[in-house]
Order: C-alpha cells, then structure tokens, then sequence
C-alpha cells in the first residue's frame, strides 16, 4: 500500500516534471504579446515604408510613359516652349514643352523666397534675441495659427485683395508671377519664421554670453555670433518654405492666369507645374498623350520634391551642433 | 555714443521695424478673412446645401462632408501612426534600415499634397476602382497626414522618462506591454495635442482631395443613416466635395452670383474651425494631463 502510494508519488512528480519541462520549453503568453507587440509596430512602420515607394515607383512609371510608349524626346519636354500636347509645334515637334511651367514653378519659388527671407530672420531674430517675452506672446501663436491657414484661403486672399492691387497699380489682368509671388510670400513666410527661430533658439547661451563679454554690442553679436551659428538651421528653414512654395498647387493656381505661355514679365498671364496639374488632370482621358504629358510634369514636381529633401538632409547633416 | 553702438541700436530699430511689418501682414489677413467673412456665416448658411446658379447657397454638405472625411481619416492614420512611432522611438536600432525608414518618413512629409493627391487617384480612385469617393479621399489624406502624426505621437513618447520603461520592465512586464500600458498612456497629452494639430492640417487640404474625394456635392438624406445607401451621409462611396475644396472650385469656375459672399463666409469658417483645433490642441492636453496626474 505504501510502496504503492510512493510510486504512484514517484510518478506523479515525473509527470509534473514533463508539463513544467513542456511549459518552460514554451513560449509564455507574455513572450508572445511581446513578439506580436513588435512585429506590429513594425508592420506599421514598413506600410509607411511601401506608400512612399509605392508614391515613387508609380509616379515615375507613369512620368516615363510619354517618353517611351510615346516616343517624345526628353529634349522637347524640357526645352520646348509649347505646351498643348497632341499637336505640333510650327517646326514639327510635339508640342509638349514644359518649360514655361518649369520657368513658371521655378521664378514663383524663387522670388517668394528672396522676399520672405529678410522679412522672416528679422521677425525671427526679434522673437527670440530682442524681444523674447513680446515674441511667445504674440508672435509666436500667431505664426502658429498662419502655418494652419489652409493654402485655398491663401488663394481666395489673393484672388480678392493681391490679384486687383496688381491690376490696379501695374496694369495687366493681375494674373501673373507676382501675384503668385505675393501668396506665396505670406504662405512661406510663417513656416521660415518658426523654423528659424527653432534654429535660433539652439544657439548655446554661452555664446552670447561670451561675445557681450568680449565687448561685442548686442547687433554685433546677433549678426556676427547667433546667426553665424544657426546658419544652417536657417538654410533648412529656406529650403522647407522653398519646397512648400514649389509644390503649392492651388494657392498659385488661383491667382497666376494659368496660361501656359513663357512668362515674358511678372505681370503677364503664366502657370507652373501644380497649377497646370490640377487644372489639367480632370479634363483628359487617363491613358491619353494629354494625361502622360502632365503625369510627366508630375515626375519632375516629384523629382524636385526629391530634391529638397535631399538638400535638407544634407544641409541638417553638416550643420548639426556639436555640443 | 560709439559707432558700433549707433549701428547696434540703429539695427535693432530697423529688426522691430521688420518684426512689426510682418504682424501688420499677419494681422491684417485674420482681420480680413474675418471681418469680410464671419458676417456672411448664418445658420442658414452653415446648414443649407450649396446652390450652383442662384444665390442664397450655403455650405451644409461640404461642411459635414470635411468632418466625415476627417474622422474618417484620423481612424484609418492613428493606429498605422502609433505603430510606426512606438517602433521608432522605443525598438530601433542605429542602422542603416532605419536611416532609409526616417529618410522615407521626411520625404513623405515633403511631398506636395497634390503629387500625394494624384497617387490616390491613381492607386484608389482607378487601380482598386472606387470612383470619386468619400473612401478614396480618407485613404489619401491618411497618407497626407502619417508623416507629420508619426512624428508628432513618437515626440510625445520620446518625451516621456525612461525612468517609467525601466520601472515597468523591472516589474517584470514585457518591453511592448509597459509600452502599451505604460509609456502610451503617460504621452497621451502629447499624442492628443499631435492629433488635433495635425486634424487642423487634415481639415483645410484640398488640393490632396480634388481628384480622390471629387469636386461634387450630391445632395444627401439626413434622415437615411445606413452607410450601403448611396445618399446617406455616412455612405463611404459617394463623392464628396469638402469645404476646403468648395472654395477652390467656386472661385475657379462658379458662376453663382453670391460667389464672393459664400467664399469669404467658408474661409472664416475654415479659418475658425483650424483656430478652435489650434487652441483646444494646448487646452485639451493640459487637461487630460491633469485629470492623469493631478498635477495643477
């Protein structure tokens, strides 16, 4: 009887021996949730990962279209001054010129640029060196809120207020390259201005303190030491309101004329890429020589994109404070 | 007085000047938007539907189709967003497969909405054959907003102690169970602020839209509220033309004769709503921070 009981003990405690091995060789439920939780996440991380090179591969396959199952030479694309895809131009080409759009796209950028620049260090110098108090205050919701603003309202401004003062003061429809120029100067401006006093704001105290130490007046010091050192942040900031500027499409579309001829000054009727992208896309049959013509000024508007994010890159690679 | 001191104070005069330009800029743009718009917003003109030919149109439809669309997609972005951000901030590794991943997220947040827009259109709108749709324009501006919630959520997880991960860990849970139950909930604040902010952003895009969520506005049921019907409100396959792009489209080819009126009233309106997400994004994550912590 006892032996008995002591063997059926003996096995009992094999058999528990064998479940807590089988156990202890699984993987426990907090392991799995663990493996699950990551792999999720991760999952995540690589469906962003598809989308922009699905964005990629898609745009620029049908960006080549038109150059390959159309057989249009990329010379007549980028040089030709004609844009109305299907015919020809008086000497023969397809007339597929892009260029008054790439011109277009690339004076609005450009001079919106070159205006809200100074303009936008100088607010930025005064919110964080002159008057920090005045700047959180007021400054700096308000630059917050003008980044919100939607481009349409920027448009629907400029359609109102720029394009008549254009047409009023020199003359013109009002449709044209300033008055773009105009929106696009606001629209930037607000996201230089806070890019660059994020820029600002990383500069070291002891820099200022160390320049004012040395003698330096406080002009001396923001012109010679602060913004010396923030350069590169400024030069991102530029870059991100130049980027913002290029792939504005509606903005610009309501208030540049949209013609798309060479733009032989800044008060004559033009387009840039976005603008003859949204008012194009809708009017042509998908597969058609007129919808691969703009998918081609797609890819260059994505290439361009490419661009300056690569430039950021750069720039924030070089330039990062060493501390 | 030196002379560099002259020109210090000289140069710092001519930095208020600037400084105090660009208020006047900025001032007299929300003064403009809302002084020309707000008088034309009625209750009338908030509720009615859009009229193509005569006057006295509202911007009822367009106004529920930006809501719709919104809500719609901040469901499908924030949970694709809160995985990729807890992956970035709390599992990576300093390699190159992560260098690509964050290079990728800048270059998505760079893209011009419109290049993003004529993706949806092709991916959405043709390829899986959804037609104008409001599904299709969810879908697009959920690739419109990933980047900038993805980073907005992992800054907020990055600012939360590591104290409160290795307090978790040494409890004994596991990494991705103290993240979840831990480290998510104590950057809450942030990540709710981050949503609002970025709804702002989702609220008032239009040009990712145009060709995804189409430009028309078919008149809706308010009575009908199931989704398979094709004028219900909350129908995911009907077009839908939101605010944003109702501005656009009635300033580019609208003919109605109050066409001046309805823009300014829907750009106030726009610009209240992006406002009101502005300011309640502060209010609302102070407020959920201190209903969580009771810090006041």
């Amino acid at each position: 009887m006892i032996g008995k009981a002591k063997y059926s003990k003996d096995r009992g405690f094999s058999m528990d021996n064998q479940k807590l091995a089988k156990q202890l060789m699984k993987k426990s439920k907090t392991a799995r949730y663990e493996r699950m939780g990551k792999l999720g996440s991760l999952a995540m991380l690589l469906l962003i990962m598809v989308i922009v090179i699905g964005i990629i591969v898609f745009v620029t396959s049908k960006g080549l279209t038109m150059f390959f199952s159309d057989h249009i030479s990329f010379k007549d694309f980028l040089t030709g001054t004609l844009w109305n895809p299907g015919t020809k131009t008086p000497s023969g080409h397809p007339a597929v010129g892009a260029l008054p759009m790439i011109v277009g796209s690339f004076l609005v950028t450009i001079l919106a640029a070159l205006i809200s620049t100074p303009f936008a260090i100088g607010t930025a110098v005064y919110m964080t060196e002159i008057s920090p108090k005045r700047g959180a205050k007021i400054l700096q919701p308000v630059t917050e809120l003008l980044v919100g603003i939607p481009s349409v309202v920027y448009g629907f401004i400029g359609l109102s207020l720029v394009v008549p003062f254009v047409r009023n003061t020199l003359g013109g429809s009002g449709f044209g390259i300033l008055s773009g120029t105009f929106v696009l100067f606001v629209m930037i401006l607000p996201t230089i201005v806070s890019m660059t006093v994020d820029s600002l704001k990383s500069v070291p105290t002891f820099y200022h303190q160390a320049s004012l130490a040395l003698g330096a007046t406080q002009w001396q010091t923001i012109w010679k030491v602060v913004l010396r050192a923030a350069t590169p942040g400024i030069l991102t900031a530029i870059v991100f309101g130049m980027a913002r500027a290029f792939g504005e499409a509606l903005a610009v579309q309501m208030v540049i004329g949209n013609a798309s001829l060479m733009p032989h000054n800044l008060i004559s009727p033009a387009s840039t890429l976005t603008s003859v992208l949204t008012a194009g896309m809708g009017n042509t049959v998908m597969g058609s020589l007129q919808n691969d013509a703009l998918w081609s000024l797609a890819l260059v508007l994505l290439l361009m994109s490419l661009f300056f994010s690569l430039l950021v890159h750069f720039i924030g690679r070089r330039g990062s404070f060493k501390k | 007085m030196k002379d560099t001191q002259k020109q210090s104070s000289l140069a710092i005069g001519i930095l208020r000047g600037i400084a105090g330009f660009v208020v006047l800029i900025l001032i007299f743009l929300l003064g403009y938007i809302f002084i020309t718009g707000l008088p034309n917003v009625s209750w009338h003109f908030l509720t009615s539907p859009a009229k193509a030919f005569t006057a006295g149109g509202g911007i009822g439809i367009q106004l529920f189709n930006s809501f719709y669309l919104l809500i719609l997609a901040m469901v499908i972005s924030l949970p694709i967003s809160i995985g990729a951000s807890i992956y970035l901030s709390e599992y990576v590794k300093d390699n190159l497969f992560t260098d690509t991943i964050r290079t990728s997220i800048e270059i998505l947040s760079s893209l011009p909405s419109v290049v993003v827009g004529l993706f949806g259109f092709l991916l959405f709108v043709i390829q899986f054959n959804f037609g104008f749709s409001i599904i299709s324009g969810a879908l697009t501006l959920t690739i419109f907003n990933l980047p900038l919630l993805t980073r907005n959520i992992e800054e907020s997880i990055n600012g939360v102690s590591s104290d409160q991960l290795q307090g978790g860990l040494g409890l004994g849970l596991s990494k991705f169970e103290t993240i979840y139950h831990i480290v998510i909930p104590a950057a809450l604040p942030g990540i709710i602020s981050g949503i609002i902010l970025c709804s702002g952003r989702v609220f008032g895009e239009a040009a990712a839209l145009i060709y995804t969520a189409g430009q028309s506005a078919p008149a809706l049921n308010f009575g009908d509220w199931n989704p398979f019907n094709i004028d219900s409100p909350l129908s995911p396959m009907r077009p839908a033309e939101t605010l944003a792009v109702h501005i656009w489209k009635i300033n580019s080819e609208g003919i109605m004769p109050d066409l001046s009126k309805i823009s300014s009233g829907s750009a106030a309106v726009l610009v209240l709503a992006i406002l009101i997400f502005n300011l309640s994004a502060r209010y609302v994550g102070r407020k959920v921070f201190e209903r969580m912590t009771s810090a006041r």
